[in-house]
């Protein structure tokens, strides 16, 4: 039993990628861990965790359109923030009814998952019938959308139930002993803390069970298909619009996920430009084309990277953001440049061959 | 070349680790001989002009202090990290900054980061005084306080003083609804209005995503025939309206409140003349006579070649107000993070200082800061009490 | 009359963007990437024009020279340095990326050398407003330059493509540079052209955007770079009269939501308007309709 799953190992390429990454996962999550317990970790570094987790799911659920659906999508962050929007709006309404901090946020999650992933439908039926840079721009619009109808959305409460508006708080009419919970560009204040590392990394782990099964699965390589050769794919009789919207609204719904982490990892969400805006779609962009497009483990160490590094060059001061930009620009020529990969080729056949010499000449 | 992406990869994820890791070790509270501070705020991205302001006031403060002897015979140190504008980088700074040691925060400098960051220096039983943080929230604990105005105190407080001087009969409203600080002043000034004896004709928006073209909300300032435009939002914005005001030929009142002050000061090259006649409440000017604004004044411009704004006022009381409330409870920077926080939570509500912002502040309990707002005008180029 | 009032906002500010969008569609159309620093080159160049305009005190002839040169000189070595290498790339979203990086660059060098304190910025227009109806309606000096501008680029552009030499090996190589390299037309050459044409517009943009809206900091560049780059697309992204057009509208169409539906959601209108006129004509106003070969 145990001899057949080696060799079954040895021989599936697939199986034996997917339990790098997962293994990946589990030994960084192990190896926080026990620095955590022996209280050798950094504040700073355990504040992050959580954020890394986020921007990991973000990443790997962004790559799913862009590497294995093939199409360039500018608005992920848009779905990160129904996603964090709709579960906090939710935490916060049920922060007493609900009183179990788990129950909640298992709830939270499954609620800011379905609704990113409902957005995502609607979006996606319109936006996949374009093409490329069109379906960029078009995205992008929707995002910037979502931002700027988060900023206006006035929501409170009281005995009779739920008031709307959208134009200040004082317009919801709330009685006296009402509460308001989404209020306009000063958003939710006060979503219960409820994200941790584990719960961070389960996420992480759920997603890359769901993307990488997705990818080698029937499914996923009628989605590849598509991706290859639209015209192609549809002659042999698969159905571009449900795999296109398939993949899009599962990648959508992971956003969402990435989204509840984050709104119940901070006690105020905004939707600033910064966090949910057209930059924050780019940066996630950033991560999976540093990692490599399509590959999944890479979006991984990638987020992580990119998000640890301007945390790292803190000590330079004024000269932080500079860096960061130019080690951004250095690692995606030396990443992407053929020019590089020539050198790097090089260098690697030079060592391999220096092995072999040696060796040869042990047998000698 | 897959093989080689991830030995690379696998380097420079350890090697960040080890790095982080590395810090941690050495972290402790209570080093011997200063009082460590820790400043956040956005010294990068767009809102860079408030966190550099704060860090730079708050450094000279800190320098004059030193060279007086420091408090309590120990000296201060200040450590002041980047937040570019958002909560999460927010609490990475104060994380950063406990890694370093700090005993006191000085910041966040805007009320979204704030208030994300009043949640973990609660956690920490942390002493936190924000220089500008004005939204309600971001004195939600006890071990917060502040140095500005909160932004009801500014939005009531403005309608109240139109009202009682009978400025205006019919007022128009621009404000950044993608804002936390405008959006709050704005409510609580429509609130405020209600039992005023003047009309609301417009209120108008605009976002971070759309702030160079006013003309439309001016122009519907002008059809509804108001008399005066209130403006709370930051003197960047106010600026191109004053210019884009002047250019339509529309001459309304304008009041604003401190968020436009720098007005005169903070935007290079300004033509001073468009802003001839505009109010506003503000607690600090920088061309003020006394004493104190005149030595600020000069140091900061002669170290920083700027004219320090209303940010900069603010931290740099907030450091001086620090140092009396160190002086009044007695804790030294031996004393652990808790103990320091409870010393400066009960000497903060017994201290007065005389500052830039004002003279006699004095704080209560709940964080706030009690100092009226002092309204002025814009005249041949300089602020006049009102 | 408040109507005419708002048309004449909306072609201002349209017209500013129509500016920015024939840099973007111009780069776009011949090297076919996004250039997402395009905004940032404004930036620079509007603090050029500042820097010796208004800190040395020359005149403004002498600053929109210069920036037009430094830009033009930034434009090629950006291109030299973060985008020729990746040109060849297997993907194209390799150059997009390099270029937030050179955004972010942009931004943070103009940071530490011009501070973060905003600048008002002094007119390079020396030209009087124009007032019709008694003094109503009055267009001011910077639009109707900027609209001049725009009309005289876009037709230059258009002559200087058609007519030219060089202009010809721009389309050969955005049609297909291999086939280009083979007929001997030197691809390196006139991509770095392209860049220096693009970023000289960009310098020229940048000078007018502030001229209108006298306000400069860092990041002064990077929100209208964005409602160019949409307004390129509205328009056709890579046809340069469709970026005039596009341009022109997106402003008419910012104005006009703000002041006839609300000033709060003006940003969301713009976009939703922009998602109908791609639904119903999927390359933009003027795009070409590529037929999908199989």
């Amino acid at each position: 039993m145990k001899a057949d799953f080696m060799k079954k190992l040895k021989s599936n390429k697939t199986l034996r990628s997917n339990l790098i990454t997962f293994g990946m996962v589990i030994l960084a999550y192990v190896i926080m861990e026990i620095l955590m317990a022996a209280g050798l970790l950094s504040n700073l570094l355990k504040g992050m965790l959580v954020p890394l987790c986020v921007y990991a799911i973000l990443a790997v659920s962004l790559n799913l359109t862009v590497g294995i659906l093939g199409e360039l999508s500018l608005g992920h962050a848009g779905f990160m923030c129904v996603g964090a929007f709709s579960s906090a709006f939710f935490s916060k309404c049920m922060q007493e009814a609900i009183p179990i901090a788990g129950v909640r946020f298992i709830l939270a999650i499954l609620i800011g998952a379905l609704c990113a992933g409902v957005f995502g439908i609607l979006i996606g039926i319109p936006v996949l019938r374009l093409k490329g840079d069109y379906l960029a721009i078009v995205t992008l619009a929707f995002g910037e959308i979502i931002k700027n109808l988060v900023n206006i959305l006035y929501i409170g409460i009281d005995e009779n139930g739920f008031h709307f508006s959208t134009k200040s708080s004082l317009d919801l009419n709330l009685s006296e002993n009402g509460k308001i919970i989404i209020q306009g560009a000063q958003g939710i204040t006060g979503t219960p803390n409820d994200s941790n590392f584990t719960v961070g990394i389960l996420l992480l782990l759920i997603t890359l069970i769901i993307v990488l099964n997705l990818i080698h699965s029937r499914d996923g390589r009628a989605i590849m298909a598509i991706r290859d050769n639209t015209i192609a794919a549809e002659s042999v009789g698969i159905n571009i619009t449900k795999y296109k919207l398939m993949a899009f609204s599962i990648s959508a719904a992971l956003a969402g996920v990435a989204g509840v982490l984050y709104a119940h990892n901070l006690s105020t969400l905004t939707a600033l430009p910064k966090n949910f805006g057209y930059n924050m779609s780019i940066m996630i962009l950033v991560f999976v084309v540093l990692g490599g497009i399509g590959n999944i483990r890479g979006s991984v160490i990638a987020a992580v990277v990119l998000t640890l590094l301007p945390e790292l060059l803190r000590g330079l001061n004024d000269y932080r953001m500079l860096i960061y930009a130019i080690v951004l620009i250095v690692m995606m020529l030396f990443n992407w440049a053929p020019v590089c990969i020539g050198w790097r080729e090089k260098i690697k056949y030079k060592m391999k061959s220096r092995k072999t010499v040696k060796n040869s000449g042990k047998e000698a | 070349m897959k093989r080689f992406n991830k030995v690379v990869s696998v380097v420079v994820a350890s090697a960040m680790v080890m790095a982080m890791a590395g810090c941690g070790s050495d972290a402790n509270n209570g080093s011997a001989d200063t009082y460590k501070i820790g400043g956040i705020g956005p010294t990068t991205g767009g809102a860079a002009a408030y966190g550099l302001a704060v860090q730079n006031a708050a450094q000279l403060a800190v320098d004059e202090i030193n060279a007086a002897g420091g408090v309590n015979g120990y000296k201060l140190e200040l450590n002041f990290q980047d937040d570019e504008l958002d909560a999460e980088k927010s609490v990475n700074a104060y994380n950063t900054l406990k890694d370093w040691g700090a005993q006191i925060i000085l910041g966040s400098v805007t009320s979204g980061c704030c208030i994300a960051v009043t949640d973990k220096t609660k956690a920490d039983n942390m002493f936190q005084l924000t220089p500008s943080g004005s939204a309600v929230a971001c004195t939600q604990y006890e071990n917060n306080f502040r140095v500005c105005f909160s932004d009801p105190a500014q939005g009531a407080a403005s309608a109240q003083y139109i009202g009682e001087n009978g400025l205006a009969s019919k007022v128009a409203i621009i404000y950044d609804s993608s804002d936390t600080y405008s959006t709050g002043i704005y409510e609580s000034f429509v609130n405020g209005a209600a039992s005023q004896p003047f009309e609301i004709v417009t209120e108008e928006a605009f976002t971070a995503d759309s702030k160079t073209d006013f003309s439309v909300q001016l122009q519907k300032a002008q059809d509804a025939g108001a008399d005066l435009v209130f403006l709370p939002i930051y003197y960047q914005e106010a600026s191109l309206i004053l210019t884009q005001a002047n250019g339509m030929g529309y001459a309304p009142k304008f009041f604003g409140v401190d968020g436009m002050d720098g007005i005169l000061t903070g935007v290079d090259n300004f033509d001073k003349s468009l802003a001839e006649g505009v109010m506003l409440l503000t607690p600090f000017a920088a061309d003020a006579t006394d004493d104190l604004t005149v030595k600020f004044v000069t140091s900061y411009q002669e170290k920083f070649g700027e004219i320090p704004n209303q940010f900069a006022a603010d931290a740099y009381d907030g450091v001086y107000a620090l140092k009396a409330a160190l002086e009044k409870s007695g804790v030294k920077p031996s004393d652990s993070v808790s103990d320091i926080c409870e010393g400066l939570k009960a000497a903060f509500v017994e201290i007065s200082i005389d500052g830039l912002t004002g003279a006699g502040i004095v704080w209560d309990a709940a964080g706030e800061p009690n100092k009226a707002p002092k309204a002025v005008i814009i005249e041949n180029g300089a602020y006049k009490a009102m | 009359m408040s109507f005419i009032k708002y048309l004449i906002s909306g072609i201002s500010l349209g017209s500013v963007y129509a500016l920015i969008a024939l840099g973007y569609t111009m780069v776009y159309g011949i090297a076919k990437m996004l250039n997402f620093a395009h905004g940032d080159v404004i930036m620079i160049g509007a603090f050029t024009t500042y820097t010796i305009c208004s800190t040395m005190g020359l005149p403004p002839a002498v600053g929109v020279l210069a920036a037009v040169v430094l830009c033009t000189l930034l434009g090629m070595g950006i291109e030299k340095v973060a985008y020729k290498p990746l040109r060849k790339a297997s993907s194209p979203l390799a150059v997009l990326i390099t270029a937030i990086g050179v955004s972010y660059l942009l931004q943070n060098v103009a940071l530490l050398i011009f501070g973060a304190n905003t600048k008002a910025f002094a007119s390079v227009v020396s030209f009087p407003a124009v007032e019709f109806a008694d003094g109503a309606i009055s267009i001011t000096g910077e639009t109707i330059v900027t609209i001049l501008s725009c009309i005289v680029i876009m037709i230059c552009l258009m002559v200087f493509i058609k007519k030219t030499k060089a202009g010809q090996a721009m389309l050969a190589v955005s049609e297909d540079k291999g086939a280009a390299q083979l007929m001997g037309i030197n691809v390196n050459g006139t991509i770095a052209l392209t860049f220096a044409i693009g970023s000289a517009l960009a310098a020229i943009a940048g000078v007018l955007l502030c001229s209108a809206y006298p306000s400069l900091n860092p990041y002064t560049g990077s929100m209208p770079g964005i409602k160019a780059f949409v307004a390129a697309v509205f328009g056709g992204i890579g046809s340069i009269p469709g970026a005039f057009i596009g341009g022109v509208l997106l402003g008419i169409i910012e104005i006009f939501a703000k002041a006839y539906i609300s000033s709060q959601v003006a940003d969301a209108i713009v976009f939703a308007v922009l998602i109908i006129v791609l639904l119903i004509k999927p390359t933009g106003i003027l795009g070409k309709n590529i037929q999908e070969k199989v």
